[in-house]
């Protein structure tokens, strides 16, 4: 029997605690070829250069190893019958739905709905740690990393509270079966049920906003015609779900990865709880040292592409380690140190190009208020178990469960 | 509180304008425009958005930032002998910066982080602490930010000597010091140059003279134009569509007002891009409401009794009605003060080496003169050591701090300046942005996107190599292009990418032929024996 590859081992749930050290040992090649012909790339400069290089495309109809998977991961979990979303696509049609939805939520056209949840989040988050009263155990992901999240984006989007036990369920099974150590046949069996469900439970919210609109984003974008025209219903469909599952998936493992963090050195804890702004620093640390989506899979080179001295042929499959690019110490100086105020942080927390993360906006502002609440009002917090269980994908990674014991709440 | 952003990074990603919207806006797709002057109450959001910005382009003050005290007049020194050593220069050497603005402060900041402990002295010709040039013909323009509240951030204390408001009169470089149009004197062990250039104005003085004509470079030239503009003119004639033009043209439509730009040549932009994408530059002025007259010259400017402009001739016979015409005529460089110096400066500006080092007339290379930003012609190596002025901020910026670097490093230690030049505009909510030399250039191609939808990239090649790539709404590939111009990748660009337009095939780029070149010929050879021969400068035309 042969050695399990570099890459075999950080698939391996075994590592999903502590990846980095087999980060460091991949990023000795930063272009890497895989058994199955496609390319790991994991060194920052080579990442960055590749999200901007424009032979570089996101067409997963393009991608030879989604095709063999039966699927694409970053959608949604389905593969059949579900349109892509902008996150699948190149420009110029990614540039035009991105817009399109970006319509509703940002600028330059609805510049201050995100700076204008603040408040609501920390009422949110407020009420969560209320609710943690009296000396307890508490579970840092599912009292504070999940909720916050994912009332959120239940808001923002105008689904109705409540229906989140419904989606939970098929949104879980849809990301393990992302997990690359499933075999093909069972991911994607797995992923066109948890499919099903998920895009009948949105067509019936889409339809339900269109007869009587709010002021929710799917509201928006059913009724609206803006100057590119309105969104096909296939695609508003994907849209809403994949704004639905990254909007909250990715931002409860950088909570509580950040909880953890903060857990593990005490020293920053306490500066953090004297410093409330440092939060916004540290997030972005954050973002680098224990980055909620680990890498980018299924990019497709259009062309033969020459980088730190491989050729990535076209018609290959990329996949870009961000977790690893961001420990490049070719970049960043002691990568391996948590320094919560790490001046010029440029890191790949969120991607980068075209396609950097639409939700960053969001997912920045949640962390940050949670985070200093769970820095100024957790009395005495304690790890219960260190390391805490993490869930299953190597790609989202984050813990399952974060068991701290507390002392009780300040006011 | 004050906060700059460095436009030549910003990729337009709007992650500022998601986090602190009340100071960061963007227009269009990418365009992005700030508020340098924030509210204090607005600190939190600002550092929210600097600390998430993906490229760190958005630089705050620091809080605590005090002011260098002004010193009382000092004496005229003398040059004091710079031991071999760097290290006491470094801690006890006299600094003189001429040109208080974007450069000189930069440059100044770097002098200080490099450990730099000896006297500063900072001369400025302007009343005003270093401000920041590119708003005024945007946001100040617009009416959403005043004029005065351009200065530049600072990112560190600096400790100097500020003796703004007097212009330096003269270099005298054996004895190492700089003449003050107050008469005083000022030694140095090392000066930087950055003087920077002014408008060209009108050439025609009695007419440049009229109420309503002005150029527009300092921030009382934006005070007043903005004035006029808000007084809601008939009509406004921009004389010229290069940059500032055509940003001009661009607020007066923002502000509904009617606009006319005349510019003689075939296009506008036509010296920066070339006239194929100047072409579709001036589409895009049609399309918003400008009349834009190519081919076309302003001839005459007529006043009323008052000394009101009122009427302005072209060559094409017609006349307009106005009452506000911006001469942008393009620059004049600031290096008269350094007549008789010796030094090789003239019209074409103060000549340097790669590393910022001035030349003397004789093509010799100072040991203790550095030259940094719009005033400054350096060597590109990149595109065959062509003599190249940058009138951009970036380069002010970048030449800045390798001439601060140099001035405190030995002969081993020191930095070429190897930036590729960039330039950012914003017209007509289109984002307009350069990486490499388009002007030295021989053809374009179209390479991505789409010219219909004003979102695409060119590029630019010069016999069989990219040079420059220009990018309208499409910021965030530009950074691709950067290092196949200076790797001198093979032009047209023949590789698969997304996004390819129908037809990416190379044309003319057209440039208008440069200027015969022995009409700049300023500089004459006289005497017989090596140690004789000297280089002249002259005003001179040779026959
Ligand atoms: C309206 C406007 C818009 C612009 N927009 C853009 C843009 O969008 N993008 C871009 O890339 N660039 C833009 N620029 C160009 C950019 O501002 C310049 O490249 C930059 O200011 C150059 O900095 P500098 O320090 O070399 O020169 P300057 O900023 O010109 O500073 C030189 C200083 O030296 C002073 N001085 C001159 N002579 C003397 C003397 N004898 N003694 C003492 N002091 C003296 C002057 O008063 C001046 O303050 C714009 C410029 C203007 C005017
Ligand atoms: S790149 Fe930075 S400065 Fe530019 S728009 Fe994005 S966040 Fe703002």
């Amino acid at each position: 029997m042969t050695e399990p590859s570099t890459w075999e081992q950080i698939l391996d749930y075994s590592n999903r605690a502590n990846p980095y050290p087999l980060y460091d040992e991949l990023r000795r090649r930063p272009v890497t070829r895989l058994a199955d012909g496609s390319y790991l790339v994991s060194s920052y400069a080579e990442i960055a250069a590749l999200l901007h290089d424009p032979r570089v495309s996101s067409d997963i109809g393009r991608n030879p190893a989604a095709a063999a998977a039966g699927a694409s991961v970053g959608d949604d979990g389905d593969g059949q019958g579900m349109t892509p979303t902008f996150l699948s696509m190149d420009p110029p049609d990614h540039d035009k739905f991105r817009r399109i939805t970006m319509r509703h939520f940002g600028p330059p056209a609805t510049p201050g709905r995100v700076a204008g949840m603040e408040a609501r989040m920390t009422e949110i988050v407020t009420d969560l740690i209320d609710k943690m009263a009296g000396p307890s155990r508490i579970d840092i992901v599912d009292d504070l990393a999940y909720p916050l999240p994912v009332t959120v984006i239940c808001e923002l989007l105008g689904v109705p509270p409540g229906d989140e036990q419904r989606f939970r369920v098929w949104v879980d099974v849809a990301l393990q079966s992302t997990d690359p150590g499933l075999d093909p046949e069972t991911q994607q069996k797995k992923r066109a049920e948890a499919g099903r469900e998920l895009r009948a439970f949105m067509e019936e919210l889409v339809e339900a906003h269109r007869q009587a609109p709010g002021t929710d984003l799917i509201s928006a974008m059913a009724t609206d015609d803006g100057p590119e025209g309105r969104m096909p219903d296939g695609q508003l469909v994907s849209t809403g779900l994949l704004l639905l599952i990254a909007g909250h998936e990715t931002t409860v493992n950088l909570i509580s990865n950040g909880a953890l963090t903060l857990l593990r050195h005490p020293a920053e804890l306490q500066r953090l709880r004297d410093d409330p702004d440092l939060a916004i620093p540290m997030v972005e640390e954050l973002l680098r040292y224990e980055p909620p989506v680990h890498f980018v899979p299924f990019r497709t080179a259009l062309d033969d592409i020459d980088i730190a001295g491989t050729t990535i042929p076209a018609g290959a499959s990329l996949t870009l380690v961000l977790a690893a690019g961001n420990r490049d110490p070719a970049h960043v100086t002691d990568p391996g140190l948590f320094i919560p105020d790490r001046p010029n942080n440029q890191h790949l927390g969120f991607g980068g190009g075209v396609h950097l993360c639409f939700g960053a906006p969001l997912a920045r502002l949640e962390a940050q208020i949670a985070l200093t609440a769970f820095a100024s009002r957790l009395k005495n917090p304690r790890l219960v178990t260190d390391p805490p269980p993490y869930r299953p994908s190597p790609f989202l990674r984050g813990p399952s469960h974060l068991l701290i014991d507390i002392d009780g709440i300040t006011s | 509180m004050r906060l700059v952003v460095d436009l030549t990074k910003c990729q337009g990603y709007a992650q500022c304008a998601f986090l602190a919207p009340d100071v960061f806006t963007i227009q269009g797709d990418e365009a992005l425009t700030y508020d340098p002057v924030p509210d204090e109450a607005q600190r939190r959001r600002i550092r929210r958005a600097a600390a998430a910005c993906p490229v760190q382009a958005i630089r705050i003050d620091q809080p605590d930032r005090s002011e260098g005290a002004r010193h009382p007049d000092g004496t005229p020194g003398t040059a004091a002998p710079i031991e071999g050593n760097g290290g006491s220069f470094k801690r006890s050497g006299r600094i003189v910066i001429v040109g208080a603005s974007l450069s000189g402060l930069r440059a100044a900041e770097r002098l200080r982080e490099e450990g730099f402990t000896g006297s500063l002295t900072i001369i400025g010709e302007e009343t005003h602490e270093p401000y920041d040039r590119p708003p005024l013909s945007k946001q100040v323009l617009a009416g959403s930010v005043p004029s005065e509240d351009t200065t530049l951030p600072r990112r560190r204390e600096i400790d100097a000597d500020w003796r703004l408001g007097v212009a330096a009169t003269g270099l005298d470089l054996a004895a190492k010091q700089v003449q003050l149009a107050d008469g005083g004197r000022i030694g140095f062990d090392k000066l930087l140059i950055a003087t920077g250039v002014r408008a060209r104005s009108w050439p025609n003085a009695a007419e440049a003279a009229l109420a309503g004509v002005l150029t527009l470079r300092t921030r009382e030239d934006a005070a007043t134009l903005r004035q006029l503009l808000a007084r809601r003119p008939r009509r406004v004639l921009v004389i010229g569509a290069g940059f500032i033009g055509c940003e001009v043209a661009s607020v007066c439509r923002e502000l509904g007002l009617p606009v006319t730009v005349a510019e003689a040549g075939p296009a506008p932009l036509g010296a920066a891009l070339g006239g194929v994408i100047g072409a579709i530059a001036g589409e895009l002025q049609i399309e918003n409401g400008v009349d834009l007259r190519c081919g076309v010259r302003v001839v005459s400017l007529d006043g009323d009794a008052t000394g009101q402009l009122c009427r302005a001739h072209l060559s094409d016979g017609t006349t307009l009605d106005v009452d506000v015409a911006v001469a942008a005529l393009g620059t004049v460089r600031n290096g008269e003060w350094l007549a008789g110096s010796g030094l090789a400066s003239g019209k074409w500006g103060v000549a340097c080496d790669a590393g910022c080092r001035a030349f003397d007339v004789n093509g010799l290379v100072t040991d203790d003169v550095f030259v940094a930003g719009d005033v400054s012609r350096a060597p590109q190596p990149m595109f065959g050591y062509q003599f190249l002025a940058v009138e951009h901020w970036g380069n002010a910026i970048s030449q800045a701090e390798v001439a601060a670097h140099n001035m405190l490093s030995s002969e081993t230690g020191r930095w070429p300046h190897l930036a590729v030049p960039k330039f950012w505009s914003v017209q007509f909510g289109t984002e307009i942005k350069s990486v490499g030399v388009p002007s030295a250039a021989d053809e374009v191609a179209v390479v991505q996107g789409s010219v219909a939808r004003r979102r695409f990239l060119a590029v630019y090649g010069y016999k069989g190599r990219i040079v420059a790539a220009v990018a309208f709404n499409q910021n965030k590939w530009l950074e691709f292009y950067e290092p196949l111009i200076e790797q001198a990748a093979s032009f047209p660009p023949s590789f698969h990418h997304v996004d390819e337009p129908a037809d990416a095939q190379p044309v003319p780029a057209r440039f208008q032929p440069a200027a015969n070149p022995t009409q700049d010929a300023t500089v004459v050879v006289t005497g017989h024996y090596p140690n004789e021969r000297r280089a002249r400068l002259t005003d001179r035309r040779l026959p």
